[in-house]
């Protein structure tokens, strides 16, 4: 057979069986990541049919997926709301920071790994999954709730930092030594605060430059500039999923509107595409001696997530239920995770991180919006409720007397 | 009179804004950037947690708007129609090519006319209640009148300007 024409048939057969799998996974009320992620772990080496004429083509659709989940991570923030947000929940941003990163670090000591691994893993475990989070919250109609301007301004800032994050990353796996790697860090912090001051300062001049009428046009100037901007911050080590995130920051009002809704299916159709190749580049053979290590870094990393949630609600006054809720809704990681486990892939720093990565967000993705519902069923209101008045009318006899 | 609505952002989907009843209810709307709006009712024994999100389209909300803002007059309308029979009440608009656009509500002589009474006018969502007759109708005013049958039959001729005389 022809090379192009295996190709389609092979590209083809994988999107159509994605499509059946995400339907498959609706139904059921699961989020599609774990189960393009499982496909991949099937497709790949040592998976059940390995693919072969595709591989390079769903290597460049995966590069194309990240941006694309990021820039429209971006699209969804304004600058104004970045900069108000961060001075309003700074101190939950941080809380959030310390209290799950630090394990995902720990625990890599603790397997004996390298500190460039750490950092990586410490990032797995801290980025919660904006995307399935925010969908969690949609179908259990939470979004007027109190608490929910809580969660939204932690994964905010969460967002925020991987700006920063993901180059320091990207500049110590890169390996250029001390001096080089300070290096390189200063440029790439340099030009992510550069970005965004010219994206808060001349935002609206950029968006201005892509009218919104066009709808053609508008596809390919955000699409084209995206990709461009990416491809620069890739060159100067920012990693180009930062630079896709600042152009989505820069774009506002009707043209990010209007950018959101062209680019929402090539976002889902190649993010399919880079969960499929995450899946692809671990091998199924790796998972199981890393499966009980994943398991036990995905109950400590979702515990603290809860304590999270309960403390950054409590600063703001919500009641017992509602600090649940926030902790327990902020539970899975999905995109991030993966995002930071690829750049750690492709610069071979650890060959278990994939596998442990891959079961990891597999874990939380799926537990963690099940979790979240708990909070609605009956008998758990019920306990929160005795839980809250433990025996009352028993105590106060006894102070009345005193 | 002054109802204090509160507005808390949402960032990545939009606005929420809401305001405590008298009688302690917490009522809401989430406003998405998309231009969805969901109604958010909030439960009793946790202010925090919404009991139920009803998603409306924009124009579902314009509608329920509307209703709300007009209630008041409505309700007292269709008690009036209960006690005395045989009187009915209508919303009548203005046409557009109405001779009384920018004309005084005195100039059409409808109660002498027609025994019918123009009791308020709703104008951009907001109800007018008992215009005199140096009220001055504009386009697009909705006009709520009282009277009979016929009565009513013959405010909806005059104010299209049909009428013969």
């Amino acid at each position: 057979m022809h090379g192009t024409t295996l190709l389609l048939i092979e590209v083809g057969a994988l999107l159509f069986a994605l499509g059946m799998l995400g339907r498959l996974g609706r139904s059921i009320g699961l989020s599609p990541i774990p189960l393009y992620l499982l496909a991949g772990l099937a497709f790949g080496h040592g998976g059940l049919v390995p693919l072969s004429a595709s591989e390079e083509f769903i290597e460049i659709g995966a590069s194309m997926g990240v941006i694309l989940l990021l820039v429209m991570l971006g699209l969804e923030y304004s600058a104004g709301e970045l900069i108000s947000n961060l001075r309003a929940a700074a101190p939950a941003g941080l809380m959030d920071a310390l209290f799950n990163a630090l394990p995902g670090a720990a625990f890599a000591f603790l397997l004996g790994w390298d500190w460039r691994a750490a950092l990586v893993l410490a990032g797995i475990t801290w980025v919660s999954s904006s995307g399935v989070i925010a969908k969690v919250l949609g179908d259990l109609g939470r979004l007027g709730n109190r608490e929910t301007p809580v969660i939204l301004s932690v994964l905010v800032i969460e967002d925020l930092a991987m700006a920063f994050y993901l180059p320091l990353v990207t500049a110590v796996l890169a390996g250029a030594g001390l001096i080089g790697g300070a290096k390189a860090l200063a440029v790439a912090v340099i030009t992510v605060l550069a970005v965004l001051v010219v994206a808060i300062r001349y935002g609206r001049q950029i968006s201005a430059l892509i009218s919104a009428r066009d709808a053609e046009a508008l596809l390919l100037g955000v699409f084209g500039l995206t990709l461009f901007v990416a491809g620069v911050a890739e060159e100067l080590n920012v990693s180009a999923a930062v630079g896709a995130f600042l152009v989505g920051i820069a774009i506002s009002g009707p043209v990010a509107h209007h950018a959101t809704e062209m680019l929402s299916p090539l976002r889902d159709l190649f993010a399919a595409v880079f969960f499929v190749f995450f899946g692809l580049s671990t091998n199924p053979a790796d998972m199981p001696p890393v499966l009980l290590p994943a398991l036990g870094l995905a109950v400590i990393t979702m515990l603290t997530k809860v304590l999270t949630g309960y403390l950054a609600a409590k600063r703001v006054g919500i009641a017992l239920p509602g600090r649940l809720r926030a902790g327990l809704a902020l539970m899975p990681r999905g995109e991030f995770s993966i995002v930071i486990a690829g750049l750690a892939v492709a610069s071979g720093v650890e060959p278990r991180l994939a596998p442990l990565a891959t079961a990891y967000v597999l874990i939380t993705v799926v537990s963690g919006p099940l979790l979240a519902r708990l909070p609605d069923y009956e008998w758990f209101k019920t306990f929160i409720r005795r839980w809250r008045q433990p025996s009352t009318p028993a105590v106060r006899p006894l102070t009345a007397e005193d | 009179m002054r109802v204090r609505v509160e507005q808390t952002p949402l960032p990545g989907i939009g606005v929420r804004h809401d305001l405590v009843t008298s009688s302690g209810r917490t009522v809401g709307v989430v406003s998405h950037r998309n231009g969805r709006r969901d109604l958010v009712l909030y439960d009793v024994d946790d202010p925090d947690a919404c009991l139920a999100s009803i998603p409306l389209t924009d124009d579902e909300a314009e509608a329920l708007a509307d209703v709300l803002g007009a209630s008041l007059m409505l309700g007292q309308l269709a008690g009036l129609r209960q006690q005395a029979s045989g009187l009915l009440t209508e919303q009548i608009a203005l046409p557009a090519g109405s001779p009384f656009v920018r004309r005084k509500l005195g100039d059409t002589r409808a109660r002498t006319r027609t025994g019918a009474s123009i009791v308020a006018v709703m104008r951009d969502r907001e109800v007018i209640a008992s215009p005199g007759p140096d009220f001055v109708f504009e386009a697009n005013d909705v006009v709520v009148a009282v009277g009979t049958r016929s009565g009513l039959d013959g405010v909806t001729a005059i104010l299209a300007g049909d009428d013969d005389d």
